[in-house]
This record gives structure tokens, C-alpha cells and sequence, in this order.
């Protein structure tokens, strides 16, 4: 009936994992009583639940990646705390402890923290920026969060059901095959991974559609903002090798659940097949974090200098020579297998080769601010310690890419700081720079400027106090994921080490307070032009936040930065352009077909982790019946009434009113 | 002792480059990878620290130029002229390209020259025929034998100075990485297949060696000893173990399988010669993974036993 079930899957005599499922469960109860007694439920499931409206469902991923960036910090804490006490001892955390937490960190980190963050800000902000209304397809695009977050939540159910993969965040077989991880721990990692790999899917194909079809008159591809360009090519990337990773996880589910011999130890099994083939997608992955995180940083430079980017065309192209480019070089993960002399250098060449595309952003992005008027508010800080932290980061990975130098830092602690070194640097910097830059849009008020500044100089410094003695530990022969050390040598690096992660907590307490406080502090800090940093792209010619339809009447592009344009001219002309004729607008009902999906999918996945076939089964019909329903619709779209889209439009006409006065007083515009 | 790697001259001009991490590694070298005992750990981190050169001869500029541009055009600074419209400069655009183009070109040589002079599998120059030592990575321990010795030891391995020594390597159950950061490049342990890697020391030293890839709960103890002896003192040694203690035959390799941790070194006296090509092609079935099912597992480790 249950499976692999039973009530010895809940881990009673292991304190850490139960009393965390406690405090869990408990925040969890308290925040749905405090909704029921509020009586948010119907705003929230209409509004946000069922919403169909890209920038809520960006929002929505947001604060998923946000939580999950919580959660993999608490592993991070444990995994640092571990190390420095257990030199010579065996710490707190026993091996089968230990090994899930950071596996479940890497999971997390990337595929539950750093991809909804990222994918959803390209939710959030293609459709603001190519002057649309919404994405090609609304409602498959809330399947894709709400199946994200189905496997969030299972990642996070295995710490209280059962428990989580042992194996590392690519669980290389044949580690991960029954024979020697017998547990439901890497049936948990590989259900969470393919559903919300499908859900990864549908926004790739989502946003690419977006791009190549639906842009505003007049908006070229070459008008495009770099960040549309950058969400392209990581859409790309995903459509091209998120397929390849769910045929690579299907293969191994089958020779866990069906005794197949793909990548097992024996019946003519290639274990080594697996690592290659999980790497065909692992390294364009890292390329599907950081490409949007450029365009993010691309916005900032050329905002905060006031100026438009350098070298435009240079930008779009070094995009693309890295998205293609970083299909070629998944080999350099394991130079160390022993491939031969030819083989290590051609991989190793067309790993380095990608940081020239790399360098010519980075030196694009010090031209922007050439000849500017740099404003440092806090999105230009951390994109200032993204220069600094990714150059270095950028650096450590081509000499990773030598072969010599990588058979003697590969799995080493060296390689783990050069991957925090881009990916905190790079991706996590590039967020925390958009959630600011773009909050107002979002929520119309501004974040508030100190705890923010606060935050930065936190996650700065304590970034480099964490990470810099990795690289010690590295050249000092320390491997990755050791539970215990016994070589004292290594101690004071990794105290310091510790001390760092004490600076980064006060950096996430300094975040949390500005979100508080801002919001305390909403009527102060609320951005009534709608363009609050003298923005140059289309998102700001929205009003804060921006109305579901995005824009009353469908803008006409004229040139590169497309608001700045707008601005420019009435500024000229002393005036707004004349008041358009407004028209009803269709926009497409909301559906809870994305929640519905979810819950049974994550219904199957559970039941599929624990053997139990026939609640599985029923959920894979249920799961299905929900899209034959939706495509029974007789409702797409709703009418937005002609009075509604002026009433909202001449309030935004208003305010741009004051705005131009403002700006025509002061001269500022050249 | 990492001062060594600074002879040439070109490095020695950029020697006070080295900042930041580097220098803080070089400091405290000792006994890591920048602390080399033998031709091939020089040899990588000279390719390592060349690298490094390189690019930093471009790094840190672009990183001052950043900061300094960054500080010149604040918006406080009315001294900068402002050039709103100055996106666009072809020769700028072509320098731009060219720096990066030119140190990957730099670094790209360095990537070939390296990949053929330090691939693993070549062997050594000398004048001393290899020693020939066989690998196998268990759960969690390591075996090396010795077919010209006719000896095995575990977790332990003692190598005649200035010798180049072949290890052949291979994994009765998951993968793991054979590494002695002291001696040089390190090499996965496969199951079913053989890698080599040949190495060598120069002086006698007693040193470590460690798995550098996960294999599962055991691995933090997968370390094991590296003596080199000098070449005379190899012979008496070998020569002592040979004959005395058990021999390493099928029926001690099975003991071997199974899992444990903390394994102390051991030795055997007699080996079966053709063990090694046994477990590499998997004619010995590979390690059977956890025990069913125990009563030490407190539920966690829900299973259904050793399924394959
Ligand atoms: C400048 C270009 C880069 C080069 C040449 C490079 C090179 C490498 C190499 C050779 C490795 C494998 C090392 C080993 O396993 O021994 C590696 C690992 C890694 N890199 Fe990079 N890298 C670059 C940029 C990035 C970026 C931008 C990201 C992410 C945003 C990234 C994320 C990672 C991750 C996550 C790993 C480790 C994965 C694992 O083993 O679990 N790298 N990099
Ligand atoms: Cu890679």
C-alpha cells in the first residue's frame, strides 16, 4: 500500500534533521493561519497563485531562489562549521549527515536557488523590455514555475521523509546506483531535478519564442536591450541541453528502478558514459546562470553612467560567441579521467578561448562608465564587486583549464572557490544588483539605500574571507567534500575561512533588514515617476509598479534604448507625445492549471521516490487530465475596457508630466 | 623551497606580482602542490604559476584601470567631461578584442605545450627502468601491488627515490581519484578500465596521498602513506615484506571488498599475479556496496537491500 514507506522514513533519533523539520513545519503553519485569519486567500490565489501575468510569476520564481538561497546558506553554515571543528575529530555531522548536506547545497544553490532567480528575472523584465504585453505563452509559463517549485518542495520534503541523495550535486554513478546507494536519497534528487527540469524547459522555450516573435514595432533585433540578448542565449542553451540532462537522469532512474545497465559497475554498464554525458549539460549551465546575469550587469553600467553601453554589437557578439562556445568544453571537468595528450588540448584551448568573450564584456563594461557620470547607488556596488570578484574568478577557471595545472587542483578546494568565485561573484552579485535596481518596478518603492549599501560591503568582504583561503587549502593538496580532515596543516584556513561565513550572515541579516525596514518605510521611499534610476530601456516607461497590461498602447521603437529615446525627445519638445486613442485590451484569463499540475506532480514524484505505484500512477493521469481540461478552455482571453487602460495611462501621463518639468528644470539631459 | 620555481628569469621580474591568494599559498607552501618532490609536480606547477603570470600581466591591470575609471567619472567629479553619447570607438573595440585574443593565444600554448609534455601516461626520461606498481581503490581503502616484488601493501606505499614509478591504476567499486599532491597529476580510479599515471620522487620523504574523488562515507579516510626510501633501502624493504604475512590471493581480496573505514596499513608477503588484471576486467565481481539493511541504520537508510 505505502511502499517503501513506513514511519521509520522520519528521522526521530537524528536531532538536526528533526528539530529543523519542526522549526519548518512550524513557520510554515504559522504563515498559512496568519493568511487564513488575514483572509489574504482569495488575493492571493487569484493574484498571484493563478496568475498568468509574467511579472508576478517573475516575482513568484524570485522569492522561491531567494528562500532556497536561505536554505543552501543554513547547509553552507553546517558544511564550514563541520570542517573547522571536526581536524583530527569527527565534528558533528557523521558521514551519512555530512555527505547529504552538501549535496543537497549544490542542488539547491544552482538548480533551486540560482536558476529561479535567474529565470526569473527574465520572466520579469523580456516582455517590459521588448514592449509586450506578456510572454508567448502566459499560462504554460505558470506550469513552468509551479513545476519548479514541485521540485523545490521535494528536495525539502526528503529532509523530513526519508533522506537526500549522498553522492555530490552530480550523482556520478556508479556511487549513485543501488548497489551502493540503496536509499530513497538519490530517487528524491533524481524526481526533484526532472520535474523541475521540465518546468526549466517550458520557460526556455517560453522566452525564446518571446524574443523571436513578439517584440514591439519598430524594437530590431539589434535594438534589443543586452539583457534580451542575454535571456536569448540562455534560453537557447537551455532548449539546446536541458533535454540532454533529463535523458541522462531517465537513463539512470531506469537502471535504479527497472535494472537497467547503463552506467552500473557490471553487465556492460559505462559509468564514465554518465559523467560525459551530465557535463554536455552541466557546463553550458553554468553559461545559462551567468550570460543573463551580464545582461543584468550591462543594464546597470550603462544606467548608472548615464550613458549608453560601449560597444553594443561588440556585447551581442561576444554573447553569442559564448553561448555557442560553451557547448564545446564540458571536457575540462574531467581532464583527470585520462583522456590523452590531443584530446586534453583541444578541450583545454576551447575552455580558455570562452574567456575571451568574457574579457571583452569586461573591458566594454569599463568603457561604459568612461567619459559617464557614475552614480554609486547600490546596484553599481555590486556590479563594481563583480568586476573585481569575476576577473579573479575568470582568471582561476582558465588555469583550470590547463590541463597540467587542473591534475593537481582538480576536486580540489581550489575549484571549489573558483566556482564560488564566478558564481557568487557573477550570478549572486548580479541578482542582488537587479532585485534593487528593479524592486520599484515591481513593488513601487525603492529598497532602502544604507541597509542595502550595508548588505553589499557584507556579502563583499565576507565573500573574499570565505573563499580566499579555499584557494590556499587547494595549493595545499585539500580535496572537496571531506568530512572530517587529518591533516592539521589546513586548520587556519579553514577557521579563517569560518570567520567569513560570520560576515556573510551579517550580510543576509543586513538584507532582511532593508526588506523590512523598506517596507515600513514604503510611503518614503515610493517611486512615483515610474522611472526612478533615469533609466534608458522600456521597463521604465511603465508606471511603478507596472500595470498587468504593461503598456496602454503598444510602443513604437525608434532606435537603440528605447526609452531614452522617449525621454530625450520630450525633453526637446517640452512636452509629452500627444495622447494616444486608447482601446480595449485583451489579456489572458487567469488558470490554476499550473498549481493543479504541480500538486500532482509532486504527488507522483513522491510516490514514485517510495514505491508506491498506484498513487503514482493515478497522479500521472490526474497531472495529464489537468492540460486535456485547459485545452478544453472556452475562455482565453479577457477585454481590458478602453475607460480602464485610459483611467490607469493618463495617472502614468501625470506623473511623467511632473517628471518632464523636474528633468527640464534641472538640464540634466544632454 | 617554492623559491625554486622562480629561477627563471622572466618569472623572476613579475615575482612581486604574485598577490593576493598567491602569495598568501606560496607563504605557507610547504607540503602542498607549489611544494613539488619530483619532475612531474614541477613540472605542473611551473605551468601553474607561468599561467598565473600571464594573466595577471593582464588582470591586474584591467581590474586598477576599472577603479580608476570608475573614480574618475563619479558623478561628484565635475572636473570629468561627461560624454553622454560616446558608445562607439573601433579602435578602442579592437584593442579590446586583441588583449584577450592575445593572452588565450599565450595561454593556448602553454595548454598544448603542457597537455603532451605532462600527459600522465607518458613516461618518464631516466636512466632506471620504471617500477611498476598496481592501484586498486576500494571501499575505502587503497591496494597497491607490487607484480615485480611480488608484494601488496594497503594504504601505504613506499617508492625508491629517483626511480620514475608507473602506477596502473584501476577501482573495485566506485570512482576515485589517485593523487599525491607532492608528486604530481592526479588520475581517476575507474571501475572496469586501467589508467596510469607515472610519477616519480627525487628525494627520500615521507609524504601523503588521498582520494580526490567522492566515493562515499568512508572517504575522508581514504588517505594513505607515500614513502619514498632511497633505491637501496627499497630492495631491503620489499625484500622484508616478501615471504612474511599473508599472501594476497582471491580469498583475501574478498575480505579486502567490503566496506571499511579507518583501514590501518598492512601488508602481504605473496601475491596472486594475475589479481589485478582480474579485478580491472571485473572477472572478480566489483565490491558489493553497503550491507543490507542493518540495524545501524536507525531508519534512515531506507532500502531495499542490495538490489542491482
Ligand atoms: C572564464 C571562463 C571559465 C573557465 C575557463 C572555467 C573553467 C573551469 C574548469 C576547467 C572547471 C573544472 C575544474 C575541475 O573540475 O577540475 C570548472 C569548474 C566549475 N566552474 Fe568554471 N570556468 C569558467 C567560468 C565559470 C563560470 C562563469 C561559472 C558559473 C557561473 C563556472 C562554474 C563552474 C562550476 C560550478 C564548476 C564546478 C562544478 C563541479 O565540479 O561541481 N565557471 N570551471
Ligand atoms: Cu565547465
Amino acid at each position: 500500500m505505502f511502499g517503501k514507506l513506513s514511519l521509520s522514513a522520519i528521522p526521530l533519533s537524528e536531532p538536526i534533521p528533526l528539530i529543523t523539520s519542526f522549526v519548518v513545519i512550524l513557520i510554515a503553519l504559522g504563515v498559512l493561519i496568519l493568511i487564513t485569519v488575514k483572509g489574504w486567500w482569495p488575493y492571493l490565489w487569484h493574484d498571484w497563485i493563478t496568475s498568468v501575468d509574467h511579472k508576478r510569476i517573475g516575482v513568484m520564481y524570485c522569492l522561491l531562489g531567494v528562500l532556497m538561497l536561505i536554505r543552501g546558506f543554513a547547509d553552507a553554515i553546517m558544511m564550514r562549521t563541520q570542517q573547522a571543528i571536526a581536524i583530527d575529530a569527527p565534528g558533528y555531522l557523521p558521514p551519512e549527515h555530512y555527505n547529504q548536506i552538501f549535496t543537497a547545497h549544490g542542488t539547491i544553490m544552482i538548480l533551486f536557488g540560482a536558476m529561479p532567480l535567474v529565470l526569473g528575472f527574465m520572466n520579469f523584465l523580456v516582455p517590459l523590455q521588448l514592449g509586450v504585453r506578456d510572454v508567448a505563452f502566459p499560462t504554460f509559463n505558470s506550469v513552468g514555475f509551479w513545476l519548479t517549485a514541485s521540485g523545490a518542495l521535494l528536495v525539502n520534503v526528503s529532509l523530513f521523509v526519508g533522506e537526500f541523495a549522498r553522492t555530490g550535486w552530480l550523482p556520478y554513478p556508479p556511487l549513485s546506483e543501488t548497489t551502493y546507494t540503496p536509499g530513497v536519497g538519490v530517487d528524491y534528487y533524481l524526481w526533484a531535478v526532472q520535474i523541475s527540469g521540465v518546468g526549466t524547459l517550458i520557460t526556455g522555450i517560453n522566452i525564446v519564442t518571446t524574443v523571436l516573435k513578439m517584440r514591439c514595432r519598430g524594437m530590431s533585433y539589434l535594438r534589443m536591450p543586452v539583457f534580451c540578448w542575454t535571456a536569448l542565449a540562455s534560453c537557447l542553451l537551455i532548449v539546446a541541453v536541458f533535454p540532454v540532462l533529463t535523458a541522462t537522469l531517465a537513463m539512470l532512474t531506469l537502471d535504479r528502478y527497472l535494472g537497467f545497465h547503463y552506467f552500473t559497475n557490471t553487465a556492460g554498464g559505462n559509468p564514465m558514459m554518465f559523467v560525459n554525458l551530465v557535463w554536455a549539460w552541466g557546463h553550458p549551465e553554468v553559461y545559462i546562470l551567468v550570460l543573463p546575469a551580464f545582461g543584468i550587469f550591462s543594464e546597470v553600467f550603462s544606467t548608472f553612467s548615464g550613458k549608453p553601453l560601449f560597444g553594443y554589437r561588440s556585447m551581442v557578439a561576444a554573447t553569442l560567441f559564448i553561448c555557442i562556445v560553451s557547448l564545446m568544453v564540458w571536457l575540462h571537468h574531467f581532464f583527470t579521467m585520462g583522456a590523452g595528450a590531443a584530446v586534453n588540448t583541444f578541450f583545454g584551448i576551447s575552455s580558455s578561448i570562452i574567456a575571451v568573450g568574457t574579457g571583452v564584456k569586461i573591458y566594454n563594461w569599463i568603457f561604459t562608465m568612461y567619459g559617464g557620470r557614475v552614480r554609486f547607488e547600490t546596484p553599481m556596488l555590486w556590479s563594481m564587486g563583480f568586476l573585481f570578484t569575476f576577473t579573479i574568478g575568470g582568471l582561476t577557471g582558465v588555469l583550470l583549464a590547463v590541463p597540467p595545472a587542473d591534475f593537481m587542483t582538480h576536486n580540489s578546494m581550489f575549484l571549489v572557490a573558483h566556482f564560488h568565485n564566478v558564481i557568487i561573484g557573477g550570478v549572486v552579485f548580479a541578482v542582488f544588483a537587479g532585485l534593487e535596481f528593479w524592486f520599484p518596478k515591481a513593488f513601487g518603492f525603492r529598497l532602502h539605500e544604507g541597509w542595502g549599501k550595508a548588505a553589499f560591503w557584507c556579502a563583499f568582504i565576507g565573500f573574499w574571507v570565505t573563499f580566499a583561503p579555499l584557494y590556499v587549502l587547494g595549493l595545499l593538496g585539500m580535496t572537496r567534500r571531506l568530512q572530517h580532515i587529518n591533516i592539521p596543516e589546513w586548520a587556519p584556513w579553514l577557521y579563517v575561512s569560518v570567520a567569513g561565513v560570520g560576515i556573510l550572515i551579517l550580510g543576509v541579516i543586513a538584507q532582511v533588514v532593508q526588506l523590512v525596514v523598506s517596507i515600513r518605510d514604503r510611503e518614503k521611499l515610493r517611486d512615483v515617476t515610474g522611472d526612478p534610476w533615469d533609466g534608458r530601456s522600456l521597463e521604465w516607461a511603465t508606471p511603478s509598479p507596472a500595470p498587468f497590461f504593461n503598456f496602454a498602447v503598444m510602443p513604437n521603437v525608434e532606435g537603440e534604448e528605447a526609452y531614452w529615446g522617449i525621454k530625450l525627445r520630450a525633453v526637446e519638445t517640452q512636452q509629452l507625445a500627444e495622447e494616444p486613442k486608447y482601446e480595449p485590451i485583451e489579456m489572458p484569463v487567469h488558470s490554476p492549471v499550473g498549481i493543479f499540475t504541480a500538486f500532482f506532480t509532486s504527488v507522483f514524484g513522491f510516490a514514485m521516490i517510495w514505491y508506491i505505484w498506484w498513487l503514482a500512477g493515478v497522479a500521472l493521469v490526474a497531472a495529464f487530465a489537468e492540460f486535456v481540461v485547459f485545452a478544453w478552455r472556452d475562455v482565453h482571453e479577457y477585454e481590458v475596457p478602453a475607460e480602464e487602460v485610459a483611467r490607469v495611462d493618463r495617472a502614468r501621463r501625470a506623473a511623467r508630466e511632473a517628471l518632464l518639468d523636474r528633468l527640464s528644470r534641472q538640464g540634466a539631459l544632454p | 623551497m617554492a623559491g625554486l620555481l622562480f629561477k627563471g628569469a622572466p618569472a623572476r621580474a613579475w615575482r612581486g606580482l604574485i598577490l593576493g591568494f598567491l602569495s598568501l599559498g606560496l607563504a605557507s607552501c610547504a607540503g602542498g602542490i607549489l611544494d613539488p618532490l619530483g619532475p612531474v609536480g614541477q613540472g605542473n606547477a611551473i605551468i601553474l604559476i607561468d599561467a598565473t603570470l600571464i594573466m595577471l600581466a593582464i588582470v591586474i591591470p584591467t581590474i586598477l584601470l576599472a577603479f580608476w575609471v570608475a573614480w574618475r567619472y563619479n558623478a561628484a567629479n565635475p572636473k570629468a567631461e561627461y560624454l553622454p553619447y560616446w558608445a562607439y570607438s573601433g579602435r578602442v573595440e579592437a584593442v579590446v578584442w586583441s588583449i584577450p585574443v592575445l593572452t588565450i593565444m599565450f595561454i593556448g600554448g602553454l595548454i598544448w605545450i603542457g597537455s603532451y609534455k605532462l600527459d600522465p601516461f607518458r613516461p618518464l626520461p631516466s636512466k632506471s627502468p620504471p617500477l611498476e606498481v598496481q592501484v586498486v581503490s576500494l571501499d575505502w581503502k587503497w591496494l597497491f601491488i607490487y607484480p615485480q616484488q611480488g608484494i601488496a601493501t594497503v594504504n601505504q606505499v613506499v617508492v625508491p627515490a629517483g626511480t620514475p614509478v608507473r602506477f596502473s591504476i584501476t577501482s573495485a567499486s566506485v570512482f576515485n581519484a589517485f593523487f599525491v599532491p607532492r608528486l604530481g597529476s592526479m588520475i581517476y580510479a575507474m571501475p572496469g578500465m586501467i589508467s596510469q599515471v607515472n610519477l616519480q620522487a627525487d628525494s627520500a620523504e615521507e609524504i601523503w596521498g588521498i582520494s580526490a574523488q567522492f566515493s562515499g562515507d568512508g572517504f575522508s579516510d581514504m588517505q594513505f602513506q607515500v614513502r619514498s626510501v632511497p633505491a637501496a633501502d627499497f630492495e631491503t624493504w620489499a625484500a622484508g615484506i616478501r615471504g612474511s604475512g599473508p599472501r594476497l590471493d582471491e580469498a583475501a581480496y574478498a575480505g579486502l571488498l567490503q566496506q571499511t573505514h579507518r583501514v590501518s596499513p598492512a601488508t602481504f608477503g605473496a601475491i596472486d599475479p594475475e589479481l589485478f588484471q582480474a579485478v580491472a576486467t571485473q572477472k572478480i565481481a566489483p565490491g558489493p556496496g553497503p550491507e543490507p539493511e542493518g540495524p545501524g541504520h536507525a531508519g534512515r537508510e531506507v532500502s531495499t537491500g542490495g538490489k542491482d
